[in-house]
C-alpha cells in the first residue's frame, strides 16, 4: 500500500516537471520520436529481409537436366544416386519429363507451342529434369557440383548470383540502419540526461529537504526516473502510428510484394503490432536510461 | 540512558581545517542542551555531524544506536527519521502552504493521508499556528516561518530535535516565543532537544544544560549552565 502512495505521488512529480520544462521535454521528445522512427523501419526492415531470405531458401531449387538420349533406366539410375548425397533433401526430388515440360510451355505461351509442336521428341530441346531442394542453403554449390558428376547429367543449375546480391545488399544496409540507430540512442541518452538535470537543479531545494526529513533516496530517484520513461513514451506516440499505419499502406501499395514476387512482405497483423509495442519499449528503456544516468551524475545523495 | 554518545570525535575539513578535536560527549535522553561557542568554535560542525551532513574524521558517533559515522549515504534516511532539524533560514517550500510544508515531511516517508492530517494538525496546534494553516510561507513572520519549520521538525515524533541557530534571524521577543515553543515540546513530548546558538540572553534565562566549544575543544559542559564570556 505504501509502495502505491510513493509512486502516485512520484508519477505526479514527474508529470509536473514535464510540463514544467516544457521546453526541453518537447526537444528531449522530438529526439525519442525521430530515434524511434528510425529504429522502427530498422525493425522492420530487418524482420522483412529475414522473412524473405528465408522463403528464398526453403524455394531454393536445383535443377539438374539430363542427357538427350537417356534411357528410362538411366533416369532411375540417377534419381537412386541422388538419393544417396547427404544433402539432398529425398521428399523433394521430382521429376518431369521432356513432354510434361513441352505441355507445361505449350500452356504458358501461343509461341512456344507451335514452335515446340515443329520438333519431334529426338531433336527437342528440352530434357528430362528432376528439381530437387537441399537441406543445407549453404552447402548447395558443392551439393550441385556433386550431382554434375552423376552418369548422364547433362548440367545443373539452381539460383546461385541474383540471390545473393540481394540478400547481401539487403544486410549491409541493415547494418548502417544499426550503425544509425545506436548513435541517435546515445544522442538521445545524453538529451534527455540534460532535461533531468534541469529538473534536477529547479527541485535542488526540495530535494535537500527531502533529504533532511528523511526520505529515502529511492523516495527521491523515483520522480525522475519516472519523468525520463514518461519523456519516452510521449516520444513513442508517432513512431507507433507511423509503425502500424505507414506499413499498413506500405503493404497495401505494394500488394505486399516488394519489386518482384520474389520478395514476399510480412503480413501487417500481428506484426505491426508486435513492433508498436517493441518501439515502445524501446522508447521507454531509452527514456529510463538517460534519467538514471542524470540521477547518478547530479544527484549526489 | 544517553541517546547520543561522543567517543573522540575528530572532524578535520578537505582544506585542513580542523573544526573538531578529540570530543567526548553524552547526552541524556529527554535533556535539553544548548551548545554554545563563537564563530568557528565548531557548534554547527557537532550538529552536521549528529545528522550525517557531515561525517566525523576519527571516533564514534552513536544517536539513537545507530553509529552514524559509519553509516553508509543509502542508509542515512534511517537516522533522519529518527531526528527532526530546525534551521536558521527555516528551509520551507516557498510555493506550499503551511500544511503542505508539515505535510511534505510526512508524505516523503509514505504516512498516509489520516495519520498525516491527525499528526501536522497536532503539530501546528503547538507551535501555535493552526489558525495559518492555508497561508504561504511569505505571508508570515520570521517567528512563525520558524514555527512552521519546528513544527516539521515534529511531524514525525522524532526522539531527538536539532536546532542550528534557531533564533539566529529573529528580534528577542520572536527568540522568546520559540524558546518557549521548544520548552514545551521537551516538556510534553519529551524530545531530547539539542540547540546550537550564540544567543547570551536565551542562554541564561532557560537554564538549561550548556555544552561550551571553543576553537574545536570542549572546555565546559555544565547542568544549569549559563553563556560565560571568558569561555569564548
Amino acid at each position: 500500500m505504501k509502495i502505491f502512495r510513493m509512486l502516485g505521488r512520484s508519477i505526479r512529480d514527474a508529470f509536473k516537471s514535464v510540463i514544467r520544462n516544457f521546453s526541453l521535454s518537447l526537444a528531449s521528445i522530438s529526439c525519442i520520436t525521430i530515434t524511434l522512427i528510425i529504429v522502427a523501419i530498422a525493425i522492420m526492415a530487418s524482420f522483412n529481409v529475414q522473412n524473405f531470405t528465408k522463403e528464398i531458401e526453403r524455394d531454393l531449387t536445383i535443377v539438374i537436366f539430363l542427357n538427350n538420349d537417356a534411357t528410362e533406366d538411366d533416369i532411375n539410375q540417377v534419381e537412386h544416386e541422388l538419393r544417396k548425397i547427404d544433402n539432398v533433401d529425398k521428399k523433394s526430388i521430382e521429376f518431369e519429363s521432356k513432354q510434361e515440360v513441352k505441355e507445361q510451355m505449350q500452356k504458358e505461351s501461343e509461341v512456344f507451342e507451335t514452335v515446340l509442336d515443329e520438333w519431334d521428341d529426338s531433336e527437342s530441346p528440352l530434357k528430362d529434369t528432376y528439381q530437387v531442394k537441399v537441406k543445407n542453403v549453404e552447402k548447395i554449390a558443392k551439393t550441385a557440383t556433386q550431382i554434375e558428376k552423376l552418369d548422364q547429367v547433362n548440367s545443373v543449375r539452381y539460383g546461385e548470383g541474383m540471390v545473393d546480391k540481394m540478400i547481401n545488399a539487403f544486410s549491409s544496409i541493415e547494418k548502417v540502419t544499426y550503425g544509425v540507430v545506436i548513435a541517435l540512442v546515445i544522442v538521445t541518452v545524453f538529451l534527455i540526461i540534460n532535461t533531468i538535470k534541469l529538473t534536477i537543479s529547479a527541485r535542488r531545494r526540495e530535494i535537500g529537504i527531502m533529504r533532511l526529513v528523511g526520505a529515502s533516496n529511492f523516495t527521491i530517484k523515483t520522480p525522475f526516473i519516472i519523468e525520463g520513461m514518461i519523456l519516452g513514451l510521449l516520444g513513442s506516440i508517432i513512431p507507433v502510428i507511423f509503425t502500424t499505419y505507414g506499413y499498413l499502406a506500405f503493404y497495401e501499395h505494394f500488394d505486399g510484394y516488394l519489386f518482384t514476387q520474389l520478395i514476399q512482405l510480412i503480413e501487417p497483423e500481428p506484426f505491426i503490432y508486435t513492433t508498436a509495442g517493441i518501439v515502445v519499449i524501446i522508447g521507454i528503456i531509452v527514456g529510463m536510461i538517460g534519467s538514471a544516468g542524470a540521477v547518478r551524475r547530479y544527484l549526489k545523495i | 540512558m544517553d541517546l547520543i554518545r561522543l567517543k573522540n570525535v575528530e572532524k578535520k575539513y578537505k582544506n585542513g581545517v580542523t573544526a573538531i578535536y578529540n570530543l567526548n560527549l553524552a547526552i541524556e535522553k529527554g535533556s535539553f542542551t544548548f551548545v554554545i561557542g563563537g564563530s568557528g568554535s565548531g557548534k554547527s560542525t557537532l550538529i552536521k555531524m549528529l545528522y550525517r551532513e557531515e561525517k566525523p574524521t576519527k571516533g564514534q558517533i552513536i544517536v539513537g544506536g545507530l553509529d552514524v559515522a559509519r553509516l553508509r549515504n543509502t542508509k542515512v534516511y534511517k537516522l533522519r527519521r529518527k531526528l527532526g532539524i530546525v534551521f536558521q533560514d527555516y528551509r520551507l517550500l516557498p510555493k506550499l502552504t503551511v500544511y503542505e510544508n508539515v505535510a511534505f515531511a510526512m508524505e516523503v516517508i509514505g504516512a498516509t493521508k489520516e495519520v498525516t492530517r491527525k499528526n501536522v494538525l497536532r503539530a501546528l496546534e503547538e507551535v501555535g499556528l493552526k489558525n495559518k494553516v492555508h497561508n504561504y510561507p511569505d505571508q508570515l513572520s520570521g517567528g512563525e516561518q520558524q514555527r512552521v519549520a519546528i513544527a516539521r521538525a515534529i511531524v514525525n515524533n522524532p526522539k531527538l530535535l536539532l536546532c542550528d541557530e534557531p533564533t539566529g534571524n529573529l528580534d528577542p521577543e520572536r527568540s522568546m516565543e520559540i524558546m518557549k515553543v521548544l520548552d514545551t515540546i521537551n516538556k510534553t513530548r519529551g524530545t531530547t532537544i539539542i540547540m546550537a546558538t550564540h544567543d547570551k540572553e536565551i542562554v541564561n534565562r532557560m537554564k538549561k544544560q550548556v555544552v561550551t566549544l571553543k576553537d574545536g575543544h570542549l572546555v565546559n559542559f555544565k547542568k544549569k549552565g549559563t553563556y560565560v564570556d571568558e569561555n569564548i
